[in-house]
């Protein structure tokens, strides 16, 4: 691992600049009203010398659900880390093209990974609590960064509470957090990350691993968290897509025909209910109509 | 026709399908001997072992109150008037563990946080054959090295202290070092047992690469830096050969680094390679101070068991 983690001086991000915010311009994506929070362009993501996926762009807009989905490997999850640099930590991993947030390139050379960090937390598809009571997991953020013991107190009630945790743990707060269930941990796993106070959280297919009353529950909780966040998504489940996003990403692998290499493609951005209803290219709707993939 | 009917029928009798063995197999009865004898050996060798400590052990204690052995700190064996004070030699033992876990851990933690952590591939590769070349250096070697190399350079570094050409500080030192691959390497796997994936979850919520190390990965490993640290601490009580060469031959009860002290394996190292007559109480003595020191490293050998176990269970 080769993350460079050292605190960049001076403000790393730039706060929301309207004016600088770059119009959407791809053909394929329909105009975007409300604030652009992330906009892509000409996206690649390599992993070595194996392009994993190329020219995506797309945008997202503050206080909505975008959710990427398409066939297993055509790079969700490469693209959705390469949006808070957690792909810095994988050797040999490159992202070219513009990843703006807020009007920030996030790999411009003066950013600090770890203040992207801060601000565009992740929740991943297999919960992954620390072996730490409930209450210090929520708190580890919080007090990485400085916070006291009352203000902790605050934040752990006030993050259980959103994610939807609080009248199930309250009591104990100190118990390993390994002792809850699958679901319970991964409202816990977004609880931590609500406790950061980031802008955008990002979830990698946070439900594959829970049953349906679990999924249903973090389903709801999304929604309710997009009032405050900014939330990408990624799934395998295009009921969940279509119940939960406003906006989604349709993705799919184009092979090379001498070499048989796989990459990763954008096929069309629209607002989910175009997609799912009326998408204008033949791929996505054999995809969602459940003819292919 | 010649032809008898019975060449049609089965081999066996009354028509059943002939399931015995088609070889008698001596091969399964070999290799199962050989194991369940490795089996015996070893645990025969370890009862015997323990039997024969207890036996002149018993003998000793009927010369000496077990109080006076344990409580006392003067130590005279084979003289006129003769003192069992085990505390003489229980300091000694106890300054190389305490001098060797200086530092043996902050340097064997490390090495363990770096070459999981932090160091690339390469230098893993390239650092881990020299970790275990040190813990293959005999002994031997370290003492000569301890007393005629580090004595002066530890001298140099600390001169306002008067150190002669033994003391227990550098043994323990000496011991230190050499138990530095022992602390790195069994805290190393249990760094490496902790899943990525909560390093992942502490980088995802602005960690740096240090909080990640000290507040995720540490404390997720903490059973098994522990244990690696409890075999260190039972590595140096059992160590003779450093001890008895750059530790001095004077068995005091004191905790002053700079003196010569007779350690628990050194009384036995030394006293063992001169010639006592079997039978005597000095002979005893041997046993007796052995038998202490089998039961120190064995509840030191049990608690590291017990922490490593508990490390798996959390991940397993
Ligand atoms: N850490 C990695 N190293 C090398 N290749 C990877 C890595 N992660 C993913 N890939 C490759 O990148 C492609 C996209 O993977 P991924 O982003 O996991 O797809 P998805 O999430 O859509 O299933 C796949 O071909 C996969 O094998
Ligand atoms: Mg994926």
């Amino acid at each position: 691992m080769s993350d460079p983690t050292r605190r960049a001086a001076g403000p790393a991000v730039v706060p929301p600049r309207l004016d600088t915010v770059p119009q959407a311009d791809s053909q394929r994506v329909s105009p975007v009203e409300g604030e652009t929070v992330f906009d892509l362009r000409d996206v690649d993501v390599h992993y070595g010398s194996f392009r994993a996926v190329k020219d995506v762009g797309f945008t997202v807009v503050k206080n909505e659900i975008t959710a990427l989905i398409g066939p297993s490997g055509c790079g969700k999850s490469t693209l959705l880390r390469s949006l808070n640099r957690m792909n810095d930590l994988i050797p040999g991993a490159r992202v070219g093209g513009l990843v703006s947030y807020h009007g920030k390139n996030i790999y411009d050379a003066d950013v600090d990974p770890v203040e992207v960090r801060r601000r565009i937390g992740m929740v991943f598809q297999k919960p992954n609590p620390f072996p730490k009571s409930i209450f210090d997991n929520v708190a580890f953020g919080p007090k990485v960064h400085g916070a006291s013991r009352t203000e902790r107190e605050s934040i752990v009630e006030d993050s259980l509470k959103k994610a939807a945790l609080w009248e199930e743990v309250k009591d104990d707060l100190r118990k390993s957090a390994l002792t809850l269930s699958g679901g319970q941990q991964q409202r816990l796993c977004i609880a931590r990350t609500i406790a950061m106070q980031p802008d955008v959280v990002l979830m990698d297919e946070p439900c594959s691993a829970l049953d349906p009353i679990a999924t249903a529950r973090i389903e709801e909780l999304m929604v309710d968290l997009a009032k405050q966040f900014t939330i990408v998504i990624v799934t395998h489940n295009m009921q969940q897509a279509a119940r939960v996003s406003d906006r989604t990403a349709f993705f799919s692998t184009e092979v090379n025909e001498t070499s048989d290499i796989r990459t990763g493609v954008l096929v069309e951005f629209d607002d989910t209910q175009r997609i799912f209803s009326n998408p204008s290219d033949e791929r996505t709707e054999n995809y969602v109509t459940g003819r292919f993939g | 026709m010649t032809t008898s009917p019975d060449l049609a029928a089965p081999p066996d009798s009354g028509g059943l399908p002939n399931l015995r063995p088609s070889s008698p197999r001596y091969g399964e009865k070999i290799i199962f001997g050989i194991l369940a004898g490795s089996a015996v050996i070893s645990v025969a060798t370890t009862v015997a072992i323990v039997l024969s400590l207890i036996m002149p052990s018993l003998d000793f204690f009927r010369d000496v109150s077990i109080v006076e052995f344990l409580t006392g700190t003067e130590w005279s064996a084979g003289f006129q008037d003769a003192q069992y004070g085990v505390l003489a030699l229980l300091s000694g033992t106890i300054q190389v563990v305490f001098y060797s876990l200086l530092v043996s851990i902050p340097v064997g933690l490390g090495v363990a946080i770096y070459l999981n952590e932090y160091a690339p591939d390469w230098v893993r590769r390239a650092v881990t054959p020299v970790l275990e070349i040190l813990a293959g250096v005999p002994t031997v070697a370290i003492g000569l090295w301890a007393l005629y190399a580090l004595t002066p350079i530890v001298a140099d570094l600390l001169p306002f202290l008067e150190w002669g050409t033994y003391s227990i500080g550098v043994a323990g030192l000496a011991v230190g070092l050499m138990s530095v691959p022992i602390v790195s390497s069994v805290s190393q796997d249990a760094l490496r047992a902790v899943p990525d994936s909560l390093r992942q979850g502490a980088f995802a919520l602005g960690s740096t690469k240090r909080e990640v190390s000290i507040k995720i990965a540490v404390p997720a490993a903490f059973s098994g830096i522990v244990a690696s640290i409890i075999l260190a601490a039972s590595r140096a009580v059992g160590e003779t050969m450093i001890v008895l060469m750059a530790g001095g031959g004077r068995p005091q009860f004191t905790f002053d680094p700079t003196e010569p002290v007779l350690a628990m394996t050194s009384f036995i190292g030394q006293t063992a390679t001169g010639d006592i007559a079997a039978g005597t109480t000095t002979y005893d003595t041997i046993f007796a101070v052995g038998l202490l020191l089998f039961t120190i490293t064995l509840i030191l050998n049990m608690l590291a068991i017990r922490m490593v176990r508990r490390f798996r269970e959390v991940y397993e």
